[in-house]
């Protein structure tokens, strides 16, 4: 007769131990979905809008909303779809993110930096935000991006043009459809040339911060490469009001040219009182001094009205582009609000959609499937033509678009005017490009 | 030596609008004592009402133009103004284009009315309340307006051009034997000048050879005898803050075509008069108008680039470092009277 050695405290025992073996995979399944920050549970998921409602940006953080929640409205399925229906990737149909309805909730950056990380903090930790989406300052941007990737949340850059955003300072949680300061050099050279020859001395006014620095460093580049001089780089307070201290000198100085490397207020300010100086109406070296706003918003050229007649600069996105995706998102922007989108509002919007696009073809909120979607992802029906986004650096490259004060406007909209369509190829730099040189992406932070 | 003139005459033009801005905060301080931190609010609710009249004069009247279309691609509507529907095109546009000299009919009684209103319904409250009370106050009231300009007008600049016949320069280096052109200046900032010259010459007369002058002058340096001697200096007082926000209110009409106005515009003068004030002395009004052109000038020419390669950044602190000197050394300011804000 034998005897069984199970005893029924051993059968427990084993049986446990068993289960406990079986449950891990299924365990370690679960945390792979919800082992990030903010994993959406419910049946939505909340987007963080950190734009500047207030400040010198307001306007423009204003118009960045508007396209922000006509995005959310798209994913939705509310409304006529906008670039939806251009958009080449057709993973998006209207019914939310992978059977989530979309919310936001918003916040006020101030174009302050600290101000936009506490606004940032706030949305990620008390709204549960999964991704953070705005901006109208390098500075903020830089500081926003840097929360984000210790959060473990995903970062798409609103109206950012400093090549830090994407140079030094970039992050493998940050990601930036806006073109860069580089770009505009070498898309305005070809075009200065044209115009204005090889022999021209330059004066640069700069605002004294990070967008303002990469952008005189690159504009100084591409026009030093066609033969120009550089007389002298004067850097100016930002907000400084009465630029009239600093635009006197350049009337001595043997320069023919005006370089304004300024935004928003300032920019209206420095090329108003410019104008008032008479700079426009000199001869210089035998030649008419010309004036050039390497960076153009549409909110700026209505804000310097006449003045900025005939001068030349650069911009990521015109609503007077012909192309599909652009008239349909200015149709649904335009009947929304009753006045075409800013070039602001349009990288918002974008951006809103290649976030949501990049998640569904992950199949996951995981910021490192989203990373893994979005790098060298390539796309189009966008409003810039075929666009990638580069994996070594998360910046995305496309046309840029030359553009001038319209000479003869025929509507209070009609500021400005399309002068060329600078190709990709024209525009792009390698990574480790000197201008961007000294950051290191990392690797994806997917947070908790 | 032009580059110099230059920067003279830039000094000049700035000295003149922190003149004029802390002249009014001078007058404020000197008959009632208050400290009155909305003072940039009150130049800048007059630039705002250059923009108002501007809006006005061009308030139009909508046609359907079916021969264009709009950028949605429906039928054009075109905006004609009631001015020229009214007065003909060239009358009419002529009246837009003046519509900030215009402006200054208007800023005289809305600013004066504005004033006596604040005075009568905030300030008389906090007379006998500490100096940090009314700066609270009148700074939470600053905030209040800017935002409420913001809600109304939005946070961009507004352009507000001077007239067409102004918007040149003129060669003054020519008038002075400099080559031609050397020393072209912006027309409209001479007007300014010369504008801040006038108002301020105005004051100082008004106060200096009318009876309501001599009147104000003397409850200004002794309120309490005056009063016993039956007359109503507090009524003459509320007149004078009327008159000190009609002065900030022109100073920011005037100032539209050289500083697109924004939200904030207050803000931006606020901090620099008040340093024009102290470097001045408190309730000296010799010494806002001193210290405004003093500082104006400094600040004109610690923008320069040769003074920058020297001390770089000195453009930025320069005035703040004149007010601690000045601090320092004399604490009631160039001109202040013995014993106002020395302790």
């Amino acid at each position: 007769m034998s005897k069984s050695n199970f005893s029924r405290r051993g059968v427990l025992k084993t049986g446990a131990i068993a289960g406990a073996g079986l449950a891990l995979p299924t365990y370690l399944s679960a945390a792979s979905h919800s082992g990030f920050t903010n994993a959406p549970t419910g049946s939505t998921v909340t987007f963080g809008f950190n734009v500047p409602q207030t400040g010198p940006y307001a306007e423009e953080g204003l118009d960045e909303l508007r396209a922000q929640e006509l995005a959310v409205e798209h994913l939705n399925g509310i409304g006529d779809g906008g670039m939806l229906n251009t958009f080449s990737s057709k993973v998006l149909d209207g019914t939310g993110i992978l059977g989530k309805k979309v919310n936001f909730v918003t916040g006020d950056t101030q174009t302050k930096s600290d101000v936009a990380r506490a606004s940032a903090q706030s949305m990620i930790q008390k709204d549960n935000c999964i991704m953070i989406n705005g901006g109208s300052s390098s500075g903020v941007a830089v500081a926003v991006q840097g929360l984000c990737q210790e959060a473990g949340v995903i970062f798409m850059a609103g109206l950012t043009h400093s090549n830090d955003t994407t140079g030094k300072d970039k992050k493998a949680n940050g990601f930036r459809h806006f073109f860069n300061a580089y770009m505009s050099g070498a898309a305005l050279g070809p075009v200065l040339q044209k115009e204005y020859g090889t022999d021209r001395r330059a004066y640069h006014l700069t605002a004294d911060y990070t967008w303002g620095w990469t952008q005189q460093e690159s504009i100084q580049a591409s026009t030093e490469a066609l033969g120009w001089e550089t007389a002298q780089n004067v850097l100016t307070p930002v907000g400084a009001g009465d630029f009239s201290s600093y635009i006197a000198p350049v009337l001595n100085s043997g320069a023919d040219t005006l370089i304004l490397n300024h935004y928003g207020g300032d920019m209206v300010n420095s090329l108003t009182q410019a104008v008032q100086f008479g700079l426009r109406d000199r001869q210089v070296n035998g030649k008419d001094f010309t004036i050039i706003v390497p960076l153009y918003s549409e909110l700026m050229a209505a804000g310097a009205g006449s003045n900025i007649r005939g001068v030349f600069g650069s911009m990521n996105w015109n609503w007077q582009l012909q192309d599909e995706g652009t008239q349909a998102f200015v149709r649904s922007f335009g009947q929304k609000y009753g006045f075409p989108p800013s070039n602001a509002a349009h990288t918002c919007y974008v951006q809103t959609l290649l976030y949501a696009d990049a998640v569904t073809r992950a199949g996951s909120f995981n910021p490192c499937a989203v990373v893994e979607a979005l790098e060298d992802f390539e796309f189009d029906g966008m409003g810039n033509g075929p666009t990638t986004y580069r994996g070594a650096d998360h910046q995305c490259f496309k046309d840029v678009l030359v553009m001038k004060g319209a000479e003869n406007p025929t509507s209070q909209y009609d500021t400005l005017e399309i002068v060329e369509i600078t190709p990709r190829a024209q525009v792009e730099y390698d990574p480790e490009h000197p201008m961007f040189a000294g950051g290191n992406l990392g690797t994806c932070n997917p947070g908790a | 030596m032009d580059a110099f003139l230059l920067q003279i005459l830039n000094g000049l033009d700035k000295g003149a609008a922190y003149a004029l801005i802390a002249l009014g905060l001078t007058l404020i301080f000197g008959t009632l004592g208050v400290v009155n931190f909305a003072h940039g609010a009150l130049f800048m609710i007059g630039a705002f009402c250059a923009v108002t009249l501007q809006r006005i004069l061009s308030f139009s009247f909508t046609t359907i133009d079916e021969t264009r279309t709009d950028f949605l691609g429906n039928p054009l509507k075109v905006q004609t103004p009631y001015v020229e529907s009214w007065f003909g095109p060239e009358l009419g546009a002529a009246i837009q284009d003046w519509s900030v000299p215009l402006a200054i009919l208007m800023v005289i009684p809305v600013m004066f009315l504005f004033g006596w209103i604040m005075e009568r319904g905030l300030i008389k409250h906090f007379y006998t309340r500490p100096h940090a009370d009314q700066i609270l106050v009148t700074f939470g009231l600053a905030i209040v307006i800017g935002e409420l300009i913001k809600y109304f007008f939005g946070a961009n600049p507004i352009q507000t051009p001077a007239p067409q016949m102004f918007l040149g320069t003129i060669d003054v280096g020519s008038w002075l034997g400099f080559d031609r052109g050397a020393v072209a200046y912006p027309m409209w900032r001479l007007v300014y000048f010369m504008f801040s010259l006038l108002i301020i010459a105005a004051v100082f007369a008004f106060l200096q050879f009318t009876t309501f002058g001599m009147v104000v002058r003397a409850g200004m340096a002794d309120r309490e005898t005056v009063g016993l001697l039956g007359i109503d200096i507090d009524k003459r007082f509320t007149f004078m803050f009327g008159l000190a926000a009609a002065v900030a209110g022109m100073a920011g009409v005037m100032y539209t075509p050289i500083l697109s106005p924004h939200y904030n515009i207050g803000m931006d003068f606020l901090v620099l008069s008040f340093v024009v004030v102290v470097v001045g002395g408190m309730g000296s009004l010799p010494g806002a108008v001193l210290a405004g052109f003093l500082l104006g000038i400094l600040q004109s020419f610690a923008s320069m680039n040769e003074v920058k390669a020297l001390i770089p950044g000195i453009d930025q602190i320069i005035i703040y470092l004149i007010a601690i000197i000045i601090l320092l050394t004399r604490p009631r300011g160039l001109m202040g009277r013995k014993g106002v804000m020395e302790n």
